[in-house]
């Protein structure tokens, strides 16, 4: 009897020996190189955006600007600007205008570091019947004609809403995402779990998921970057329209993109708390509307017709 | 009968309680209720003279000017008096043949004719219908002649384009960068491509 509980013993130490070495020897494979390691271990047990430290944001900032600027060849910085006090920001998009040549689509693109293949648009352009009017069910964004305006048409960019009451922040389980006191609508790419939650939850299908690896070229890269908007993202997490923070946040702050390439001038921005703003003349004079008003999503991007 | 007289009572009170109410009103001062462009109530004292808008159209302030881009001349057409000044002026309405002929008036080209808009005398300027010569960079003047809806908007930057930053400077684009003047309605363009349809990499 304790001959076989001996041989037992010796059995049962051999395995966990053999365990513990193959253990040790998996997770010496896996470590990362020397130079490379501390970056890693740094990226890995970053703390949440806002639970970051003056010292420790400024070091997270040095690490991911010489991340970016080793990757993509060129200076890049990453900025983590505040919003402005006293500052609603709102934009408004002119119906009666617009000609749904989808020349935003591609600026907010080029301006905002959007991974080229697989293939991510932050503004969908959709094109509707002026018969049926905002009748989303006969919508179309895969147009493609000769011409733009088409007869009988009219096109209705949709991008996030930058909803005052966003549905997508209430669902997300480890509060990546959150509305900044300007109205924005930002996402800490470090934090997001890759769930998908605030696209289900988005009203509007202004989030997308970087389903692969984001290809983004070098020459094609926007330099100057924003932590919560334009750095580049890596795959699995989920990005969206930020009004373009890294411009707008500034003084004085730039246009976003697209409203600056639009040819026909239907995109307005400004401060909705300040009276004497064109978003703020709009929404006093014109016919405005809020997409999907009856969800209460309270979004403050406002279409309106001029004419 | 009785019904009858007692409505001509009430006839004749109300047209003395009106006209009473209208002699006391003449002349005096009225509280004006008046909501301005942010909805917010102006109460205000002010005479039924004062009520009456004024124009004072000899000391009227200076236009506020526009900070713009130079106009979209065709090269080396500006300034037009380096031609013209050696042309004698001919108002006759007729078809250009010699020069100017890419020009296809599509604008009221019923109604108008080339120096409705360019001065006769001075080709390089631009005329209002008041006489007033404005320059070219101005020209936003003389559509607005017309189009004050338009104008309107485009003065406080909703209709047309504009850059800059959204709390600092901005530049203004004339009528013009936009719309062809003999030619305005805005022309279509080539749509950039479309999305990726979802999956359409896979096969």
């Amino acid at each position: 009897m304790s001959e076989i509980t001996k041989v037992d013993y010796i059995q049962h130490r051999s395995r966990r020996k053999f365990l513990k070495g193959l253990a040790a020897g998996v997770g010496l494979i896996a470590l990362p190189s020397k130079d490379a390691a501390a970056a890693v271990w740094d990226e890995f047990f970053q703390r949440h955006f806002r639970e970051l430290s003056r010292d420790e944001l400024k070091g997270v900032i040095a690490r991911l600007e010489k991340d970016y600027s080793k990757k993509f060849a060129k200076q890049v910085t990453v900025k983590t600007t505040p919003p402005i006090e006293g500052v609603l920001y709102g934009y408004g998009l002119d119906l009666s205008r617009c000609i749904g040549c989808r020349r935003c689509v591609y600026a907010c693109v080029k301006e905002n570091n959007q991974s080229r293949d697989p293939q991510i648009h932050w503004i969908r352009v959709l094109q509707l019947d002026k018969e049926k009017g905002v009748d989303l069910s006969h919508a179309e964004h895969y147009y493609n004609p000769d011409k733009v305006p088409e007869k009988g048409h009219f096109y209705m960019p949709v991008q996030c809403q930058q909803c005052e009451k966003p549905p997508c922040t209430k669902v997300c389980p480890v509060q990546a995402t959150w509305k900044e006191n300007d109205g924005i609508v930002v996402v800490d790419y470090n934090w997001c779990i890759g769930c998908r939650y605030c696209m289900a939850a988005c009203p509007y299908g202004a989030r997308h998921f970087n389903w692969g690896k984001p290809n983004l070229p070098a020459a094609e890269m926007n330099p100057v970057t924003h932590y919560l908007g334009n750095r580049p993202r890596p795959k699995g997490v989920v990005e969206k329209c930020t009004f373009c923070i890294q411009r707008t946040r500034e003084q004085p702050g730039r246009y976003p993109a697209c409203e600056e390439i639009c040819p026909v001038g239907a995109r307005k921005f400004g401060n909705l708390l300040d009276p004497n703003s064109e978003i703020r003349y709009l929404i006093e004079n014109k016919r405005v509307f809020k997409l999907k008003d009856d969800l209460n999503t309270q979004p403050k991007f406002f279409y309106f017709y001029a004419t | 009968m009785k019904k009858q007289s007692f409505s001509n009572q009430w006839l004749v009170f109300a047209i003395v309680v009106s006209a009473l109410l209208l002699s006391a009103t003449q002349g005096h001062a009225v509280r004006v209720k008046e909501f301005d462009r942010s909805g917010k109530l102006v109460v205000s004292d002010k005479t039924a003279a004062e009520q009456q808008p004024v124009y004072d159209i000899k000391n009227k302030a200076a236009d506020k000017t526009f900070p713009v881009p130079r106009p979209p001349f065709s090269d080396g057409i500006f300034p037009c008096s380096q031609c013209h000044i050696y042309m004698k002026p001919n108002p006759q309405r007729r078809t250009l043949t010699e020069y100017h002929t890419e020009i296809v008036l599509h604008h009221a080209e019923g109604q108008r004719w080339c120096t409705d808009c360019h001065n006769l005398l001075n080709r390089d300027k631009l005329r209002l219908v008041s006489g007033e010569l404005i320059d070219f960079t101005e020209s936003y003047r003389l559509c607005g002649q017309c189009h004050g809806d338009k104008f309107r908007d485009w003065k406080v930057g909703i209709h047309g384009k504009r850059t800059g930053f959204w709390n600092g400077e901005k530049q203004y684009l004339l009528c013009v960068h936009c719309h062809n003047p003999h030619d305005p309605k805005f022309k279509a363009l080539k749509p950039l491509p479309p999305p990726v349809r979802p999956g359409a990499a896979r096969h």
